[in-house]
């Protein structure tokens, strides 16, 4: 059973149906025993860092999250899922939870494409990932994939050992990040149709080990 | 570096689609779902779903297209039409739409932008736009007016006006349609779709004429849309999106060739 943390985050559904659609079974839930039993978890999110960190503070979730972390359970972070796990996002001034060091910031207003156009805030539809190293999440990825992003915060990673992807988009950014047992992506791979999907079913099957490491 | 989106639209009615897709062996697909499926295998980027159902006691039919949709493809997809309150965003949101958009409920009742930008954040509404070309004047400076009623009901209102407002009550996006340009298959509205991109910071979405692969070529770079919307195009069998995509990524448009 899979655990998709509830911490009253948009997007929870659309995770647990390309979970269902892949043939595994999950549960969307902020209860301990559940997500105690559970033998992988994904931290999903659509929302604004600020109410994400008061929620999951308020449900207990940020102390558990961490204990499942400790106990070497496989953890997925998706978009904002991905960017509280940081020590501090520029939205909302927000202290996050500190699991991964570094800091999430707006994109700057002024980013211009190769062409010298002006790029628009949100960051939103499909772009590249430039996978950095080997990792058994995203293995068998098809070369040329792309991803659906919709975020204006990009996260900065303080160990650049912890950079497991980057996309462009003005400035070359952390679009996917792992250590130990967790890995986390900024793109929807519930949305990015069969190149996510692959992400999923990889996570699926993942014992929580990063071989490369 | 971000990928232009090509995006197919369908008309649904009662449930069912208005144009079928006719494959060549004159086999008619009028499901939305199994026709959703057809275009997320073929390189959609995203779908869009526009409910022309008239009668509101039917908009329960929508609502179950929409949760069959959300199980079968897994890429982005908006639904329109019939979209007046939260309310109403909430139900097609939750039935697992990315997003949803509103375009005469706007314009009768702008706050209804606001609200479901408060409520589901901008990402998530879509500003639809029905526009058409008038001499400029000193209330439609832009030469370009907002129409509702499928452009029978002129608004006394600009369109950049229009568009610029709906960016600051928190639109994340504009679906920019020219009703001049709709069903001609003759291209689209590049100055139009120009005009509206380069004075907004959201992304812009344009619909209406594409009849042929160079149509969208113009249209993403000339017309410096986001986005292109496809109909009849695709609808028909005349043109694929593997063709499309082909001809922008000729062209130097980035878009997205692996699926």
């Amino acid at each position: 059973m899979i655990a998709i943390l509830d911490y009253r985050a948009g997007n929870l559904t659309s995770v647990q149906r390309a979970l269902t659609f892949l043939g595994h079974a999950s549960t969307i839930t902020d209860s301990r025993e559940e997500i105690e039993k559970a033998e992988r978890i994904i931290f999903p999110g659509v929302g604004a860092a600020g109410k994400s960190m008061e929620n999951l503070r308020q449900l207990g979730l940020d102390v558990i999250l961490k204990e499942r972390l400790e106990a070497g359970i496989p953890v997925l972070g998706i978009c904002v899922g991905l960017q509280v796990l940081f020590q501090h996002s520029e939205e909302n001034n927000t202290a996050c939870l500190g699991i991964l060091p570094g800091r999430v910031r707006l994109f700057s207003s002024n980013l211009r494409d190769v062409d010298g156009s002006p790029l628009k805030i949100p960051h939103m539809g499909w772009n590249g990932v430039t996978f950095s190293r080997p990792h058994p999440v995203f293995e068998s990825i098809a070369e040329g994939s792309e991803f659906y992003f919709v975020h204006s915060y990009y996260p900065e990673p303080e160990n650049p050992e912890h950079i497991q992807g980057t996309t462009d988009y003005g400035i070359t950014f952390a679009s996917a990040v792992a250590h130990k047992n967790l890995v986390a992506v900024q793109f929807h791979p519930e949305k990015s149709g069969p190149a996510g999907l692959g992400i999923l079913t990889n996570f699926c099957r993942w014992n929580g080990e990063d071989t490369a490491q | 570096m971000l990928s232009k989106r090509i995006i197919p639209c369908l008309d649904v009615r009662d449930g069912r689609t208005t144009k079928g897709i006719k494959f060549q062996d004159n086999r008619d697909i009028g499901d939305p779902v199994e026709m959703a499926k057809f275009y997320y295998e073929n390189g959609a980027d995203e779908i869009v779903f526009y409910d022309i159902t008239a009668s509101s006691d039917k908009r329960p039919i929508m609502i179950d297209v929409v949760k069959r949709v959300a199980e079968t493809i897994f890429i982005p997809f908006s639904v329109g039409g019939g979209i007046r309150t939260v309310e109403n965003m909430r139900e097609v949101l939750l039935a697992g739409a990315e997003k949803v958009s509103v375009n005469s409920a706007a314009v009768l009742n702008p706050a209804v932008i606001r609200q479901g930008a408060e409520a589901f954040g901008s990402q998530c509404v879509v500003l639809g736009m029905d526009v058409k070309q008038v001499e400029p004047s000193h209330k439609i400076p832009s030469g370009y007016e907002v129409v509702i009623n499928g452009g029978r009901t002129f608004m006394g209102l600009d369109a950049l006006w229009w568009a610029q407002e709906g960016e600051r009550l928190g639109a994340g996006e504009i679906c920019l349609n020219s009703i001049d340009a709709d069903g001609t298959q003759d291209g689209y509205a590049i100055e139009l779709t120009r005009l509206i991109s380069s004075h907004v910071h959201i992304p812009v979405i344009a619909s209406g004429g594409a009849g042929k692969p160079e149509h969208l070529l113009h249209v993403l770079t000339e017309g410096h849309a986001d986005a292109a919307l496809i109909a009849s195009m695709v609808h028909y069998g005349t043109h694929t999106l593997q063709e499309i995509k082909e001809c922008l990524h000729r062209g130097n448009v980035k878009v997205r060739m692996t699926w």
